[in-house]
């Protein structure tokens, strides 16, 4: 049975427990870092694959990432190359950045004959951070495949933008007009004409995190825009 | 047994401490009969896997639980008892959640915030309160056990009644033969709907209660 204790004894025992849960909890954390980080960067091959439709394994991820990934970029806001290793950048850092520093990573993968340009993204969706892929054809306007997710959209709702079916509808779309403007793919409400190269039907009850969508792929592909007139004059 | 036995030291497993165990699982289960819970009931069992590894992860969570605030109930200041309480489930979460990121990857991203809401269930506040508070270790351990049992038993189950009518599956594993899909047979979505989690666990509830007349209520 629990007594009564003096107001001493109630911070002393406080802290005594909130020292020791500490120690055991950051000492954990500190010994299977290095296994979440495998996972994590796993995860990151997994998803970029996925962007131009090929699913592998997380565990073999690693293995054929290269097969398919010819080429890595870093660029700069206004299209030129800059040095580095693209994989290692991480665009959480880099959207805080300001724009003429900010490092825009650019896979450029290879299957079945195609090229594909992959650009990754990142942005806000209810909840916390959304990010994906989305890959280009080598004419840099249709959408050859997206990958999405999030880390914690609602369940059930917003975490349908993870889901194949969700996805599935952004493959075939254009991201320039036939006048060469720049339109993005925007997540509709309301009922969408399937054959309209800019728009995709929306998730009932995830409005605001496909609202994130729309605004992450406009903000995030137009950077690439100086890159890509620059590809497409050549 | 020799009674004097029992005075000296009581068995390990005694018929008391053995209902310990049993209660929760059948009479006194904590969700058909104390109906708490449900909410993780309702996100978690469209498919049995990730059942099963919330299942397992309540069942050490609680029984852990049970056992630290057991064995330092002498020293639990009355007043600051339900954060005590709190800050002990909340650490073993975590060391669940960071485990199941290194070796279940897959497995943690599916359960996401479930994990962390662990710590918000109230069956396992309610066994610290209301046992392991007042209760020497091994038996709190065994009401521990017992209690997150009989929550997981009946999460395993929506989940395998889910994952088996809702997507023809169980552990992804299919499960109805492609002939019976030939034949017009379809997956009922509506099984992968929240709303049939809770349906399924009405029907348990009905089924337990037509067999077991003690349960019905009076009223």
């Amino acid at each position: 049975m629990t007594k009564d204790y003096s107001n001493k004894y109630i911070f002393i025992y406080s802290s005594i427990m909130v020292v020791v849960v500490a120690l055991i909890l950051s000492l954990l954390a500190t010994l299977l870092q290095p296994r979440q980080e495998r996972n994590i960067r796993l995860e990151k091959m997994q998803d970029i694959l996925a962007s131009i439709n090929i699913e592998v394994e997380r565990e073999k991820s690693e293995v054929v990432f290269w097969d398919y990934i010819v080429d890595t970029k870093i660029l700069n806001h206004k299209g030129e190359e800059l040095e580095g290793d693209a994989f290692e950048v991480d665009l959480q850092d880099e959207i805080r950045k300001d724009l003429a520093e900010r490092q825009l990573p650019l896979y450029i993968a290879e299957a079945e004959d195609e090229q594909y340009y992959i650009i990754p993204l990142r942005g806000a969706g209810l909840w916390g951070a959304i990010w994906g892929y989305i890959s280009l054809k080598s004419d840099f306007n249709t959408i050859a495949g997206v990958n999405f997710d999030h880390a914690s959209e609602t369940p059930g709702l917003g975490s349908q933008i993870a889901d194949k079916h969700f996805e599935d509808q952004f493959k075939g779309k254009n991201i320039f007009d036939q006048d060469g403007n720049y339109r993005s793919v925007r997540v509709i409400r309301n009922g969408v004409d399937p054959d309209d190269p800019h728009r995709v039907d929306a998730i009932s009850g995830g409005t605001m995190t496909c609202n994130g969508v729309s605004n992450m792929m406009y903000d995030g592909i137009r950077l690439y825009k100086p890159y890509i007139q620059k590809q497409v004059n050549l | 047994m020799s009674t004097n036995a029992e005075i000296s030291k009581e068995p390990l497993f005694s018929y008391k401490n053995k209902k310990l165990i049993t209660n929760p699982i059948g009479k006194d289960n904590p969700i058909t009969i104390q109906v708490l819970g449900i909410c993780s009931i309702l996100a978690v069992t469209v498919q049995l896997k990730p059942s099963l590894v919330l299942a397992i992860s309540v069942v050490a969570v609680m029984g852990l639980a049970n056992v630290i605030i057991s064995l330092l109930r002498k020293t639990i200041p009355q007043r600051i008892r339900i954060i005590v309480q709190l800050t002990v489930i909340a650490s073993l979460v975590i060391i669940v959640d960071q485990v199941l990121k290194a070796y279940m990857y897959d497995v943690s991203r599916q359960l996401s915030i479930f994990v962390g809401l662990i710590i918000t269930n109230c069956i396992i506040m309610g066994r610290l309160e209301g046992y392991a508070l007042y209760n020497k270790a091994w038996p709190s351990f065994l009401d521990g056990i017992g209690n997150a049992s009989g929550y997981a038993a009946i999460l395993i189950v929506v989940g395998a009644v889910r994952e088996f009518f809702g997507s023809g599956t169980l552990m992804n594993v299919q499960i109805i033969p492609d002939a019976l899909y030939a034949i017009g047979y379809e997956n009922n979505g509506f099984f992968i709907l929240p709303p049939m989690a809770l349906i399924t666990v009405g029907i348990i509830i009905w089924i337990q209660r037509s067999r077991d007349k003690e349960l019905i209520d009076a009223s």
